[in-house]
């Protein structure tokens, strides 16, 4: 997994609440079984007409998008099916983080686990941040890990993580390596649990 | 005296290997259910990774999400394969040779027990109470029902529990969902959920663990609960819970898997002790009386999008909060639907029974019980698949395989089929439907397709009218 520290980059603005995995990658794209190549796919729907043809008014598709690492979108963001591949999709096309005013449970696990940083603000700092970003999308947005800051023209605001999911990031680590280092604790309690 | 306790906290503190201060937890999974569609990367990773599978024995296989549902033109179970695509094909093939490599029981196109991995687990006795499951699939909370922790996980959560059994999970808060009253004929569990949804959000429960009590759930049958807990997802909620009781032993008794002679009095003796002690406290309560519900359906592109089937549909002029009145626009437009309207008598294409939500032989019995000496309506497709082998079995041995060819209605092989519309079974851009899955989500059931959720009565119904059916009407 690629470490998250600091970025700086443009805003995606998709301001929609309860953005489902199915909009962010529909259910044909899962056939894969490789988790590279789904870039292409991601809200594909949205993205696409029906002949194939990108859809020029999508947002995705403008030209200000190009090269965004961060999508800026409504509540609930990831609701539904558990498909990581949402994760991978988004990190395909190029995006690092996503803010909004809440994450589904599963889908928030699949992005941390992936590089992808969820950012939780305020309803407050959410109306904040679209005015500003629907109104320049050429302005920047920094996302500050280390300090837990959210920095754009004059403002600064602070996003919780947890600390575990916040040091996997910052170093670029996998879970899985933690949870392998606890063999021993694992076989000692399987000892005792499965012959209890 | 001991702290009362909730059926959620006695199985998550059970299951807790170690809690590291500011790290999360490691829980130990009992069971650990795989499919074709989510597992592939996890078994590469662990191939690349050197690793093995700490607990063959605990992990189960089937395939369900790709597989086509047409009858085999030859005859072998194998022979459906035909109408699959090249990626399905392949993705299919994958799983059989990862459960082969590394020794896991698989459930595939030739097995007596081959369907969709939440009907197969409850009714091989895998599901039982007081475990913890994951499944690589959101709808894992339908094992719920049987008072376990079941709940949905990603593709490196699928590799982190082959690889060490464990899970790392942060604590979930609780959720107790209290249903006083009973149903009124001609309403089901899938109402009630519907209405729950309603009620509380697609966002409702996120972040916590919904417990289902009260006279209305205690009164339901296993099939019935695990429609109930199936749905907790689609308020946000990763898990929802049945305590266990005399009902979900009568269930589980002389099932493949479950506890057999003393080892089952035994079980029993602990199961009895998992139900929510007196007293216990959850960090949110809501209570729904069943009593006044009437059939529930959607008429949105979210599972919270629902209302009483007489019920006219929302005008978004109505609504105060501009994100909520954006986003019912939204789903009208979509939906093609104007508000005010009703939703009876709404033509619709397709009508799809099936799913991990009701795909069970009590929905085929409710769905058979209308359509038994009627016709479906001469313009609408109706599609009845079972969730399993056994379901499938089942059904024909009651005869109600005949019910449905007789009517009109296709009679299908098991899996997932049109809930996800991977395997050829899709709605044309533009089509409704009236489904009994669980998400109505754009496209969900076909680029472009329209989808009403209702329960199998509401769908039977349906299809004999063709039109959107109030299924108190036909009973």
């Amino acid at each position: 997994m690629e470490a998250f520290q600091c970025l700086t980059s443009r805003v995606v603005v998709l301001p929609v609440d309860n953005i489902d995995t199915d909009q962010i990658i529909p259910a044909r794209f899962l056939k894969t079984t490789d988790k590279n190549g789904l870039g292409a796919s991601l809200f594909a729907d949205w993205r696409y007409l029906a002949d194939g043809q990108p859809d020029p008014a999508f947002v995705l598709n403008r030209p200000e998008s190009e090269g965004a690492q961060v999508l800026l979108v409504g509540d609930n963001f990831g609701c539904g099916s558990s498909r990581e591949h949402a994760a991978w999709a988004l990190l395909g096309w190029g995006f690092r983080a996503v803010i909004s005013t809440s994450f589904a449970d599963i889908f928030r696990n699949n992005a941390l686990k992936n590089g992808l940083l969820p950012v939780v603000v305020t309803p407050e700092v959410h109306r904040a941040l679209i005015r500003t970003f629907t109104q320049d999308p050429a302005q920047t947005l920094t996302i500050d890990l280390e300090t837990q800051t959210l920095r754009w023209l004059d403002q600064a605001v602070q996003f919780p993580i947890d600390p575990f999911s916040k040091d996997c990031l910052l170093r670029g680590v996998d879970e899985l390596g933690y949870l392998l280092s606890l063999e021993t604790e694992i076989t000692a309690f399987e000892a005792k649990y499965l012959t209890g | 005296m001991m702290t009362p306790k909730t059926l959620f906290e006695k199985i998550w503190e059970r299951h807790v290997v170690v809690e590291p201060p500011a790290s999360p937890a490691v829980l130990y999974v009992d069971l650990h259910l795989v499919h074709e569609v989510t597992s592939p990367q996890a078994f590469s990773a662990l191939r690349e990774k050197g690793l093995r599978v700490r607990r063959p024995e605990r992990t189960f296989a089937t395939v369900d999400h790709g597989v086509p549902t047409l009858p085999p033109p030859d005859g072998r179970p194998e022979g459906r394969l035909a109408f699959a695509d090249e990626l399905s094909r392949r993705q299919i093939r994958q799983l059989e040779d990862n459960c082969r490599e590394f020794g896991i029981q698989l459930m595939g196109l030739d097995s007596p027990y081959q369907g969709i991995v939440h009907v197969v687990g409850p009714e091989l006795g895998l599901t039982q109470p007081g475990l913890t499951i994951v499944c690589g699939d959101s709808h894992t909370s339908t094992h719920g029902a049987f008072g376990a922790l079941a709940f949905g996980i990603g593709t490196s959560e699928v590799e982190h529990v082959l690889a060490t059994q464990c899970l790392l999970q942060r604590r979930p808060k609780t959720f107790l969902v209290n249903m006083e009253g009973y149903p009124s004929k001609g309403v089901t569990a899938k109402d009630m959920i519907l209405a729950l949804i309603a009620q509380i959000g697609t966002g409702g429960g996120t972040g916590h663990v919904l417990e289902y009590a009260g006279p209305a759930v205690r009164a339901l049958s296993m099939e019935e609960r695990m429609t109930l807990c199936n749905m907790s997802i689609e308020a946000g909620a990763r898990a929802g819970m049945v305590a266990p009781d005399d009902v979900t032993f009568e269930y589980l008794f002389g099932r493949p898997f479950a506890p057999k002679g003393e080892a089952w009095e035994k079980a029993v003796a602990y199961w009895r002790t998992l139900p929510s002690d007196e007293g216990a406290v959850y960090d949110k309560v809501v209570t729904l009386d069943i009593s006044d519900l009437e059939p529930m359906i959607t008429y949105g592109t979210n599972p919270g999008m629902g209302m009483p089937i007489t019920a006219r549909i929302p005008d978004p002029t109505t609504v105060t909060d501009p994100a909520q009145r954006a986003a019912l626009e939204k789903a009208l437009a979509y939906m093609g639907l104007r508000p005010g309207e009703p939703l009876v008598g709404h033509p619709v294409d397709v009508v799809f029974i099936g799913s991990c939500t009701n795909g069970r032989l009590t929905d085929l019995r409710q769905a058979a019980s209308l359509l038994r000496g009627r016709k479906v309506a001469p313009n609408v497709r109706v599609l009845v698949v079972p969730g399993s082998q056994q379901v499938k079995r089942a059904a024909e041995a009651e005869g109600l395989d005949r019910i449905f060819k007789e009517a009109g209605a296709e009679w299908r092989e098991p899996g997932c089929s049109m809930c996800i519309a991977m395997n050829g079974d899709a709605l044309q851009p533009g089509q409704y439907a009236v489904s009994t899955s669980n998400r109505n989500f754009e496209g969900r059931q076909g680029r472009g397709g329209r989808t009403f959720l209702a329960s199998p009565l509401t769908a039977a119904a349906t299809a004999i009218n063709g039109v959107i059916t109030d299924p108190r009407t036909l009973l």
